[in-house]
């Protein structure tokens, strides 16, 4: 190496470039560790069943990427274009209005003063760490008496409690929200809503997006509670529905190639939002960080 | 009941903005009674959704699983005749805690947590280091190929994983096979180190993002005195940067913990596939089996209120130790 040849004496020049290319390394090893999988998943759908289970695995004769997302959307008479409509609904609507309901109630939080706000706030911290297990069977039985189980809003109206987006909104509201700018909304006349819904929402964009994304993930992602609520199969989620297709596959593999290509598409929804939102939940990661 | 996703710690709890006024209360002092009525009506308008789902979804729930707890269904005579629900004491409790099989999943969850959790916070805050380290190329590249399988939702992370762990499907086990090793991911031995590789593959480009996010936050100055002082890069990560986000890795790993207690996803779609996983290998899949399957609702119950419990304890004990250590480190100075 010619930085040796230098005439330094001792100069760490060399263990520096050792160690750069040992970080390099180990951080090259982590990517493939995230990739490859998600690659796999990729190459795997455009495989019919012999080819799945055949051993030349990067061999492409058999590429059936546009049969196997036929088979898709015509298995069990169409179920899974139904249940991908579901979790839309249940994730975009859910997070969307999830959201707003968070970010008011943090807002408020930090902004009005009122009696045992920080026990109510507590409160409100320790909701995040229940688990979800603990709540399902109570829910499952008093959306049983109120005649929901097994409808849409037995599993909506749970996904809208999102605890950690108040928690989320209060910071937002703190870094982004200044009092001077409601003080001058009052003086101009405008009542305290107007200033929130006019003012103050329109500056808490960023972190409303942010707290809409994390909750269409975790709503995305909700498996038990539909597993719990729902026995009608036109309603499940796709997770939910990828899972009990899953399960047929031990006895019938047609199903493998489906679930597969089922598994790919349901990935696609979240990647674009994390992507077209990037701007926002990048700032809104940071804001909390940095100030 | 949105918190299926692991770990959802974007901010730093400590590196919050400081609110201007303490009580963060925009008004004056001498605000006149009818604007301070305005301001508790709006305050009340704008919390009322949230709190009303608070109570429905989370208060009520909680307390019918206290309820529930208490009471068991008995059936008269040989079984005929209707139910009755009768007030059964802490005899629910006991015979959760004498059952093996819960016993067994509170064993499984306890070894995932002590498996997983440092594997999670190492990994994660190393990766973070090399890349707060300066020397890595294609930083942003680099951050969203990690970040990816937070866009993986948990069951389709573990449908792929699975599919990995398949004989015959798999093409690391074909390649693995073709250097003579053969591993059975899915066995007595690895079905656990298996579920905890999919979780990690799943949270730890996420909490690296969380950790890299408050290291940049790290003022450049600390940074460049150490340097000065003749500390390497090495030292300056590991005794510098590191101390100085250490109320993110107290999140991360709290959030890490009440989730890992959770466990649940993983090892239902996996016990498709494998015997090794029973339909109570976990507490929360011993809930879902003692509820829905067994219908045995004050057992399930009993069960629920004592995984919440557990999470209860541990949370606190974390943010004790952590307190202390923090008051500790104070004192030092």
């Amino acid at each position: 190496m010619s930085a040796s040849t230098l005439s330094r004496p001792a100069s760490p020049l060399r263990p520096r470039l050792l160690g750069r290319s040992v970080v390099n390394l180990v951080v090259f090893v982590s990517v493939l560790y995230t990739l490859l999988p998600v690659l796999w998943l990729v190459l795997a759908s455009a495989k019919n069943r012999d080819a799945l289970f055949s051993s030349d695995f990067l061999s492409l004769t058999d590429f059936s990427f546009v049969q196997n997302m036929k088979d898709l959307f015509a298995m069990d008479g169409g179920l899974y274009g139904r249940w991908y409509g579901n979790s839309l609904l249940y994730a975009v609507l859910g997070a969307a209005l999830g959201a707003l309901i968070s970010i008011a109630c943090g807002y408020a939080f930090d902004k009005y003063r009122f009696a045992h706000k920080e026990k109510l706030f507590g409160l409100v911290l320790a909701a995040v760490m229940v688990p979800q297990t603990v709540l399902a069977l109570p829910l499952y039985l008093m959306a049983s008496s109120a005649g929901l189980v097994n409808t849409f809003w037995a599993v909506f109206i749970p996904v809208l409690f999102n605890p950690f987006g108040v928690y989320l909104g209060r910071i937002f509201s703190q870094g982004y929200v200044p009092d001077e700018v409601l003080e001058a909304a009052r003086m101009d006349g405008a009542g305290e809503l107007a200033a929130y819904f006019r003012v103050a929402l329109r500056m808490l964009g960023p972190g409303l997006v942010t707290i809409f994304l994390f909750q269409l993930t975790a709503i995305w992602n909700n498996f038990f509670l539909p597993m719990v609520m729902l026995s009608d199969q036109d309603l499940y989620p796709v997770s939910l529905g990828l899972y009990s297709w899953n399960s047929s596959a031990s006895v019938s593999p047609e199903y493998y190639p489906v679930v597969i290509m089922g598994s790919l598409l349901a990935v696609v929804p979240l990647i674009l939002a994390f992507a077209l939102l990037q701007r926002f939940w990048r700032s809104g990661l940071t804001a909390g960080a940095v100030k | 009941m949105t918190s299926a996703t692991p770990v959802s710690v974007p901010t730093d709890a400590t590196a919050r903005p400081s609110p201007q006024s303490p009580a963060a209360a925009p008004r004056a002092p001498k605000a006149s009674g009818s604007a301070r009525r305005r301001e508790l009506g709006a305050c009340g308008v704008l919390m009322t959704p949230f709190f009303a789902l608070l109570a429905t979804v989370f208060l009520i729930p909680v307390a019918t699983a206290v309820h529930l707890s208490f009471f068991s269904d008995d059936q008269p005579g040989l079984g005929f005749g209707p139910e009755r629900t009768v007030f059964a004491g802490l005899r629910n409790y006991a015979a959760v805690l004498a059952d093996p099989t819960f016993l067994g999943g509170l064993g499984v969850v306890a070894l995932y947590c002590v498996v997983y959790i440092p594997l999670m916070v190492t990994g994660a805050l190393v990766l973070a280091l090399l890349l707060d380290s300066g020397v890595v190329r294609l930083r942003g590249t680099v951050q969203l190929a990690l970040f990816l399988p937070h866009a993986v939702p948990g069951i389709i992370a573990a449908l792929i994983w699975l599919y990995l762990y398949t004989p015959g499907i798999s093409p690391v086990i074909e390649l693995l096979g073709r250097a003579d090793i053969t591993i059975d991911f899915l066995g007595v031995h690895t079905v656990l180190p298996s579920i905890v590789n999919i979780a990690l593959w799943s949270n730890l480009g996420y909490n690296m993002v969380v950790f890299y996010a408050a290291l940049q936050a790290v003022p450049r100055e600390v940074i460049e005195a150490s340097v000065v002082d003749g500390a390497g890069p090495v030292r300056t990560a590991l005794q510098v940067k590191a101390p100085l986000v250490r109320s993110s890795i107290v999140m991360v790993a709290m959030f890490t913990l009440i989730f890992a207690l959770q466990l649940f996803t993983e090892p239902m779609l996996l016990s498709q596939s494998t015997p090794m996983i029973n339909s109570r290998f976990s507490p929360s899949m011993y809930i879902y089996d003692a509820a829905f399957t067994r219908n045995n609702y004050g057992l399930a119950a009993a069960a629920s209120v004592i995984l919440l419990l557990c999470t209860i304890a541990l949370s606190y004990g974390v943010t004790r130790w952590t307190n202390r250590a923090n008051a500790a480190e104070e004192g030092a100075r």
